[in-house]
């Protein structure tokens, strides 16, 4: 996630990730991280150990996505990623739930 | 879904050309890399009827790969290519080198690939190839705190490619493709905008090599020839089914 401060609102960072914020901690699918009473943005990707990486000339942060775990899904509840469609529609994956759904990554490379 | 981040123009003949009856999506961002797991293209993850994944991103195919005529002769080219100089190092007592097409059709059995995924689309739960959702997890990449980083570098060149800062932008393509070597979509992608912008046409995307005369102008560190033939056989697209 692209970032021009650090110091932004972590629960809205938290949702934007896909993490819930409950009172047992950052919450996503049945795995829950402990988090302080109180927190900022950094420490909550400090607990979910996302790496942050600036772009010094532009005043622009970029956090990786969680490692908790050590494997690419925490859960295996599909993640709800922001697609669009060729007219430039938005378009969420979960929109398609009810039948099977086969995802299949290409591209013109 | 196609991950290209060089504009809807870019996949759009594509999918125009198949004329699905299917959804076909963008993800200009890379997103499945992140969220997914995804590595390389193609890669398939099956979720079932209550948005659980059953099976984590994997190399996948509709069956034994056709490719339009224009890819096939220069593939077809590089086959006899890579024949003589396997005959040149053979007869000279020296090891062949690697035979790049080798390597990209091994692993993954392309033509039992789509059986698997009928049999779940029949038998849902019951079929042998839908995991638990604990498997899922566990057969989904590794993620260190060094892929996370990579994904971030991603993004970061991503964004800055698309405002024309390019120098900074390939300075974190690069960083990204050192923190993740084994991903193949971070990669292709990044060697692709230049192949595109110096070749052009129906190939230009597929060039991920810099061009005789041009090594020297190449912006980035590797180059899909040179790291593909570095790879043991079976593991650019890894056999999982």
């Amino acid at each position: 996630m692209l970032l021009d401060r650090l110091d932004a609102d972590p629960i809205a960072f938290a949702d934007a990730n896909g993490w819930e914020i409950k009172p047992e901690g950052a919450c996503k699918g049945e795995v829950c991280v402990p988090l302080p009473d109180t927190f900022t943005l950094t420490d909550l990707a400090d607990r979910l150990g996302m790496a942050v990486v600036d772009e010094p000339t532009r005043d622009l942060w970029a956090v990786g996505p969680e490692t908790v775990g050590g494997r690419a899904l925490v859960t295996a509840r599909a993640p709800d990623p922001d697609l669009i469609d060729l007219e430039g529609n938005p378009f969420r994956l979960s929109s398609l739930r009810g039948p099977k759904v086969v995802l299949v990554a290409w591209a013109p490379y | 879904m196609s991950l290209e981040l060089d504009g809807v123009e870019a996949s759009r003949p594509f999918i125009e050309a198949a004329q699905p009856d299917h959804p076909s999506l963008l993800d200009p961002t890379h997103q499945l890399d992140a969220l997914f797991g995804v590595v390389n293209i193609p890669n398939v993850v099956w979720i079932d009827e209550h948005g659980m994944i059953v099976r984590p991103p994997e190399p996948g195919w509709p069956g034994p790969t056709e490719y339009p005529p224009s890819l096939a002769a220069r593939l077809a080219e590089r086959a006899q290519a890579a024949e003589a100089e396997r005959q040149q190092a053979l007869a000279e007592g020296r090891e062949p080198p690697v035979d790049l097409m080798t390597q990209l059709r091994s692993g993954q059995d392309r033509e039992a690939y789509p059986d698997a995924l009928r049999d779940w689309a029949s038998r849902g739960a019951d079929s042998p190839y839908a995991m638990s959702p604990d498997q899922v997890v566990a057969a989904s990449g590794n993620r260190s705190l060094d892929v996370s980083a990579a994904a971030a570098h991603f993004e970061l060149a991503n964004h800055l490619w698309r405002a024309g800062d390019r120098d900074t932008a390939f300075a974190h393509f690069n960083a990204c493709h050192r923190l993740q070597p084994d991903n193949w979509t971070y990669k292709r992608q990044a060697w692709s905008l230049v192949g595109n912008e110096r070749v052009g046409g129906e190939m230009g995307r597929l060039t991920q090599v810099p061009q005789p005369g041009e090594e020297a102008d190449w912006p980035f560190e590797s180059n899909f020839d040179a790291d593909v033939t570095q790879l043991e056989p079976g593991s650019y697209y890894p056999r999982t089914i």
